[in-house]
């Protein structure tokens, strides 16, 4: 048997308005609620709505043999929980079909797993609780912010109790091997691990709409062909994509939800794929070798790695200096500083630090509300200050903080 | 190629950037095999000819009975200067130079349609004057030349160049270092606003030293888009490992303003930013280098603010001087309403000094590694003054990107877009 692993990242980010130096120790709103409210509900409107919306009639068309996973981040629906309740209302039809499996990850869409089990494994439990109260799920599986991924986490994930962990096929690790198949942590035997065919993934995903593209325009049936042109071995297919490219980053006129509506019910009738979910993969099939990822990888821009997010000086400044007041975060108990903590390690705030786009990257560009990286910092490290003066106050002890070994 | 170049003022004898930039572009021309002719109101002798060759003015002769030169003269009217024509000089150093020079004048009044006549070459109270004897004179050195290509700077030099193309015939380029509205905002004087549009139309291209110029000229002048290229000023590598290590005296961070006090740098923004930096930072020191018509103004208005303690003003400063206060700096704050181009924040980066700079200014066109604000948002300069004080992650991104990046600007690379300019009109 072979499958078809269909899943999609959803997530917003709080994005922080303009916090001027002397705002800090003045007041401590730190969201830029217009922004995100805005973002929120046009995003809703052109995507999570409409693709939910069609996924349901999928599901329902093809009597659950069509099936589909989701990663959704705290931070995206605590947004949905107060800018589009009926969001949530439309994904939780989604969970009542039996045919859509969420998975776990930190509730900030964070950074955590590079630098603290503590506070991963808090996130990830957090958010596990979040999803179990939203859907009535209790998470099986797990997807690391950004598909980052190393042994060091996998042990961490495993630890935590699940089954399986999602990561990228990242080139560099892979060398020769296929993304094809269901592979284990090389630390931890009980940890399996799929690997997204970036591949397939991003002529969906990113070259769906380009007219430069030798393939375009794409359709259901090219793509059943390049499935069959697979090697007959392979057992499974992971497409792993952000959930805006449905609608947002492809908008509706370049025909994707027609191309999404057809694609199920083409892979079911040309080819021997069929649909499962991550979990159902790993109790269904054997693990054909250990990947070892001793330095971490993510899905990320053309080097699969973290620099979109922490390396330069702008964002290891910014970095360190958040996770100097973890310790005081453990004595804390006032919510909204807890919430503030979670927000603030979102892993967007770093990405707009990211100095790589002033050669390249237009994706950078195209998600970054501040004109340059020095903003990004600027804005971010004022905020941080006042945080900080407020966890001061409201949790004076401190304790040694320990590192982890895999900090980069 | 052979260039026959007009310019106001050449190095050392100079009086801001317009000098330097011409110094920049000729020795960026040479390498690229291009000979320049380059004539100067005023030759004092001690001139860097290292890339050019310069003809003084002062020493051509005209004859004035000549139904030629009659004929140009009596087209060129003149007037009588006020303190808005002077480029690159406020109006305390304006009047320094109408003292200096009103005896001289007195003398060179009448003299003016003798055979031969004794420049200034400054900015003086003659100035029209000159411009337009200079233009007269530049028909007779064209006529005395070969060359292929007119290249003229700034609107002194406009008639000059139109003079030299009526007699020749030859293309003429126009390169446009500021124009009437960068120094004087709304209030131009009507007279120079039409002498740069003339130029211009006279001209076959016209050289912005930035899309904000290029824009400028086209909107406002009702320039042919087709004929304005931008080519972006550069700065000449100088070794700065003598001040590496002058520090301040004072414990405190400095940020530091330097440049004309005048309207089109915005002083009053610097200081605004700095009221509201010192409200919730005493530790931190502001200076204000330079001097210009608002400097009074300023000075009034710190005192008025209670800021004293903490805000300087060191008068003009130059040469040396000028590259001390930016080893003494912390951050350089370049808050120009309207500015051209823009030089001081480029020699700020390569004394490794972090800037903030205006969006209204033509360098931020080409500096990635610099934070940059509208002039009037005294709120964010105040913020990326903070955070460059506060934040230490951005030094080190500062110090090795803008560094690389200013190095990078070099007139050799300038110089070639100059010199595809001129291959574009030459026949």
């Amino acid at each position: 048997m072979k499958s078809i692993c269909l899943y999609f990242q959803v997530h917003q980010p709080f994005r922080l308005r303009t916090y001027r130096f002397f705002d800090i120790g003045e007041n401590s709103l730190y969201y830029d609620e217009f922004q995100n409210r805005s973002i929120v509900r046009r995003v809703a409107a052109k995507c999570y709505l409409p693709a939910n919306q069609l996924l349901l009639d999928l599901i329902k068309k093809h009597k659950n043999n069509f099936k589909v996973s989701f990663s959704i981040s705290g931070t995206v629906l605590d947004q949905f929980g107060m800018y589009a309740p009926e969001v949530i209302e439309s994904f939780r039809a989604l969970a009542n079909t039996g045919s859509v499996e969420f998975l776990a990850e930190t509730y900030a869409h964070s950074l955590a797993s590079l630098r603290s089990q503590e506070e991963f494994t808090r996130q990830v439990n957090l958010h596990r609780e979040k999803i179990d109260e939203l859907f009535g799920m209790k998470p099986t599986a797990f997807r690391n912010t950004e598909l980052i991924y190393s042994d060091a986490i996998s042990n961490m994930v495993s630890q935590m109790g699940f089954d399986v962990m999602l990561t990228e096929g990242a080139k560099h690790v892979l060398g020769w091997k296929s993304p094809n198949y269901l592979y284990q942590s090389a630390v931890s035997g009980k940890l399996k691990v799929l690997l997204r065919n970036f591949q397939l993934s991003d002529d969906i995903a990113f070259r769906f709409s380009n007219k430069g593209w030798s393939e375009w325009p794409m359709t259901a049936e090219k793509f059943t062909g390049w499935l069959n042109a697979l090697d007959p071995n392979h057992q499974v297919v992971n497409l792993f994509m952000d959930y805006e490219t449905i609608g947002e980053h492809q908008w509706a006129d370049t025909g994707i939800f027609a191309f999404m509506k057809d694609l199920p019910g083409a892979i079911m009738k040309r080819t021997k794929f069929s649909f499962s979910t991550p979990s159902e993969l790993a109790a269904t099939l054997l693990p054909l070798s250990e990947i070892h990822v001793p330095y971490p990888i993510s899905w990320a821009d053309a080097e699969r790695d973290l620099t979109a997010w922490i390396g330069n000086d702008l964002q290891d400044d910014a970095f360190d200096s958040l996770y100097t007041i973890e310790q005081k975060m453990k004595n804390c108990t006032d919510q909204q500083l807890l919430n503030d903590w979670n927000y603030l390690q979102t892993s967007d705030h770093f990405y707009y630090m990211c100095t790589k786009w002033f050669s390249d990257g237009e994706v950078h560009k195209y998600f970054n509300p501040y004109p340059s990286p020095y903003e990004a910092y600027i804005n971010y490290m004022n905020v941080l200050s006042d945080f900080m003066i407020r966890v001061d106050k409201a949790c004076p002890t401190d304790s040694p903080v320990v590192v982890l070994g895999n900090t980069p | 190629m052979r260039v026959l170049m007009f310019g106001w003022e050449f190095p050392p004898h100079i009086t801001g950037g317009l000098g330097t930039a011409c110094f920049g572009l000729t020795k960026g021309l040479a390498k690229h095999n291009v000979e320049v002719l380059f004539v100067v109101p005023k030759a004092y002798g001690d001139e860097n000819e290292e890339a050019i060759r310069l003809i003084n003015a002062s020493d051509i002769t005209i004859d004035i009975k000549d139904e030629v030169i009659r004929k140009f003269w009596e087209q060129i009217t003149y007037m009588e200067i006020g303190s808005n024509l002077i480029p690159y000089v406020g109006p305390e150093e304006f009047a320094k130079m109408i003292s200096e020079s009103s005896e001289k004048s007195d003398i060179h009044t009448n003299s003016i349609l003798s055979s031969k006549f004794e420049f200034s070459g400054k900015y003086g109270t003659n100035l029209m004057k000159e411009v337009s004897r200079y233009a007269m004179i530049a028909s007779v050195v064209a006529n005395n030349n070969r060359f292929d290509v007119i290249h003229a700077h700034d609107w002194l030099t406009y008639s000059a160049g139109v003079a030299a193309k009526m007699a020749t015939g030859k293309p003429l380029v126009v390169h446009m270092h500021a124009t009437e509205f960068d120094r004087s905002g709304e209030d131009i004087n009507t007279e120079v606003f039409a002498i740069e549009q003339y130029g211009m139309q006279q001209a076959d291209r016209v050289i912005a030293v930035s899309n904000l110029t290029r824009n400028l000229v086209i909107d406002r002048y009702g320039i042919d888009p087709e004929k304005v290229v931008t080519v972006h000023n550069a700065v000449e590598p100088t070794d700065k490992s003598a001040f590496e290590n002058i520090h301040a005296g004072v414990k405190e961070k400095v940020v530091t303003f330097l440049g004309r006090i005048t309207y089109q740098k915005g002083p009053e923004y610097f200081v605004e930013a700095a009221r509201k930096i010192l409200a919730r930072d005493p530790n931190v020191r502001f200076v204000m280098a330079g001097s210009g018509d608002m400097m009074n103004k300023m000075i009034r208005m710190v005192a008025k603010l209670r800021m004293g303690k903490r805000f300087h003003f060191t008068g003009f400063l130059k040469g040396e001087n000028v590259d001390k206060m930016f080893a003494m700096s912390d951050v350089y704050v370049m808050p120009s309403v309207s500015e051209p181009f823009g030089i001081a924040p480029l020699e700020a980066i390569r004394s490794n000094v972090p800037v903030v700079i205006s969006k209204q200014s033509g360098v931020s066109e080409i500096l990635t590694h610099a934070l940059k604000v509208d002039f009037w948002d005294t709120d964010a300069l105040a913020d990326a003054v903070y955070g460059l004080l506060h934040y230490k992650g951005m030094q080190n991104m500062f110090n090795r990107y803008g560094m690389a990046e200013v190095n990078n600007l070099k007139w050799e690379n300038a110089a070639f877009k100059v010199l595809e300019t001129y291959l574009s009109v030459v026949k």
